[in-house]
């Protein structure tokens, strides 16, 4: 085999593609179809809570057309992240698809799954035998933020992927991954080099978001040889450009010349990237060098509470040139009236002001009507119900120095005006583990599915 | 004296995981690129966003794409409390008061 080819349909499951794209794809013959399905960048609720950030509706519209152009051409389709967090409920949700799908289509499959959740006593072993470390600017891990987190996964690399294939699997959904694994699994199992074929899935993970106009929910192709790769947009209105797929690996990274995953770090020190024709780009000279021991990256999320918000508008100028000294007086009322309340927190977003950036806002003057977002975070539902109600109707009718509208002080689009916004996590666990074998934490499980 | 963002063609902001924001200023060619790049200090940034300068992480030029990278610490990890911009797509405007 001297060349591999890789379809990427979309840049996150469930974010769709032009069916004109899929099937330029499939002309192209591909070797495999694989997709990312997850991420962190939508926030700590959804690991946390074991809920799916796209739309199982869409996810299904996607998955059809690759489970049936994957069966239909004996070619694997790979899923890496299931779910968008690849915790046990995420990769169930989109198994129970997988196989509705399969029903609905009268075929049967081989599916391997992939469970990537960490056990929180194994965990806290592995934490007192010094085993795990922060990754970034992050704390280091404590007992507690283990025990205390609702979903608990390790990213995956390429073995246990490369394992499920060598068991036949038809269909591989996998946990969390680290994402060029269900891109780069096959072709390092067919001996091509690892580096450049983790790089090429480094790409084709975003899909079409590295061509020119970028897309989301766009192909793309790759083509894997001995000594490099090129990448090819499938729909016409876009191009790979030298500059399009160098800019990618900037995307979401801290560091474009050393990309750091499981078992070791791709190095970009020496890549090239040219220019073909026919809006192609061809990639060369990556280098994978692997760590002193294996590491895999740790995630988990934690509930701190739950969430009432309520919107409103100011158009006073008098009370808008007073805003943040009322806001001071509106907390300093709420925390007197329930003293015995001590756990919640109460914030108030004012957009017109540095309600996007916050105290990194370098122009917090105020513009001449604000949105304010009154925000409370509490250890139930109700508190943190009473605390937002009790926020909202003090502001409504502070009276603050000067003020001639004494009716009201504050606008509000909706009635009821506040809304119970639900369970609230945050990241717990954002550290790396070494461990001995890179299979031993995510066991394949196979199985027939359909009909 | 003159602004960055009349030259460079992309200046946008992301996060780069849940603890950090990254910044990526693109130019349109190498001479730009080379004009412009070693301006941009830890220095510069620190003053822009307020905060310290151990806060900036790192400042990486990255000639294949001619582009400057700037990673600093967020103020809080994604989605905590008090959070403002869950992505951190839209904390890059200070970045065009930025000169050279």
């Amino acid at each position: 085999m001297t060349e591999l080819r890789i379809l990427s349909p979309t840049a996150i499951l469930g974010y769709g593609f032009p069916l004109a794209s899929f099937h330029a794809g499939l002309d192209r013959d591909p070797h495999v179809i694989a997709v990312d399905a997850g991420s962190t960048d939508p926030g700590p609720y959804y690991l946390g809570s074991g809920k799916s950030f796209t739309q199982r509706s869409a996810v299904k519209r996607d998955l059809r057309y690759m489970i049936e152009a994957a069966l239909t051409r004996k070619i694997p389709l790979i899923i890496g992240t299931a779910g968008g967090s690849g915790a046990k409920p995420h990769v169930d949700w989109n198994l129970a698809i997988v196989e509705e799908i399969l029903k609905e289509l009268k075929l049967t499959a081989q599916v391997g799954v992939i469970y990537s959740d960490i056990d929180r006593d194994f965990l806290i072993d592995e934490l007192r035998n010094g085993r795990v470390k922060p990754l970034g600017p992050v704390d280091e891990l404590t007992e507690e933020d283990i025990l205390a987190s609702t979903n608990l996964v390790a990213q995956m690399g390429l073995e246990p992927i490369m394992q499920a294939l060598e068991d036949g699997a038809e269909i591989i959904l996998a946990g969390r991954a680290y994402d060029p694994t269900v891109f780069a699994a096959l072709p390092v199992m067919k001996g091509f080099d690892m580096a450049l074929a983790l790089h090429m899935g480094k790409i084709l993970e975003c899909a079409a978001i590295a061509a020119t106009p970028g897309s989301g929910s766009d192909c793309l192709m790759g083509t894997l040889s001995r000594d490099s790769f090129v990448l090819e947009a499938l729909n016409p209105e876009r191009e790979c450009t030298r500059i399009s797929v160098a800019a990618h690996t900037l995307y979401e990274k801290s560091d474009p010349y050393t990309l750091p995953g499981p078992g070791g770090v791709l190095d970009l020190r020496e890549t090239t990237f040219e220019q073909l024709p026919g809006g192609k780009v061809r990639v060369a000279g990556t280098k994978f060098i692997p760590t002193e021991g294996y590491f895999l990256k740790l995630e988990g999320a934690s509930l701190i509470g739950y969430r009432t918000i309520s919107i409103s508008g100011v158009r006073d100028p008098i009370m808008i040139n007073q805003i943040d000294e009322i806001i001071a007086r509106v907390k300093d009322r709420v925390a007197d009236n329930f003293q015995e309340l001590r756990d919640y927190q109460l914030h108030v977003h004012c957009y017109g002001k540095n309600g996007v950036m916050g105290q990194l806002e370098p122009h917090p003057e105020p513009a001449h009507e604000l949105g304010l977002v009154i925000e409370a975070v509490a250890p139930t539902q109700e508190i943190a119900d009473t605390i937002c109600s009790f926020a909202r109707s003090t502001m409504l009718h502070y009276g603050y120095q000067g003020r001639k509208a004494t009716a009201g002080n504050l606008a509000f689009p909706y009635s009821p005006s506040d809304v119970s916004a639900g369970a609230v996590y945050k990241f717990s666990v954002y550290h790396l583990l070494k461990v001995d074998d890179p299979k031993s934490l995510f066991p394949v499980k196979m199985g027939r599915s359909g009909l | 004296m003159r602004y960055v963002k009349d030259v460079a063609l992309v200046i946008r902001s992301k996060n780069a995981g849940p603890y950090e924001l990254t910044f990526d200023l693109m130019f349109p060619d190498l001479n730009v690129y080379n004009e412009v790049r070693h301006s941009i200090t830890k220095e510069k940034i620190a003053a822009l966003y307020q905060i310290d300068e151990s806060k900036v992480l790192s400042i990486i030029h990255f000639e294949p794409a001619y582009a400057v990278k700037i990673t600093i610490v967020r103020p809080r990890p994604s989605g905590d409390l008090g959070e403002t911009d869950v992505y951190g797509a839209q904390q890059h405007t200070p970045l065009f008061e930025l000169t050279y």
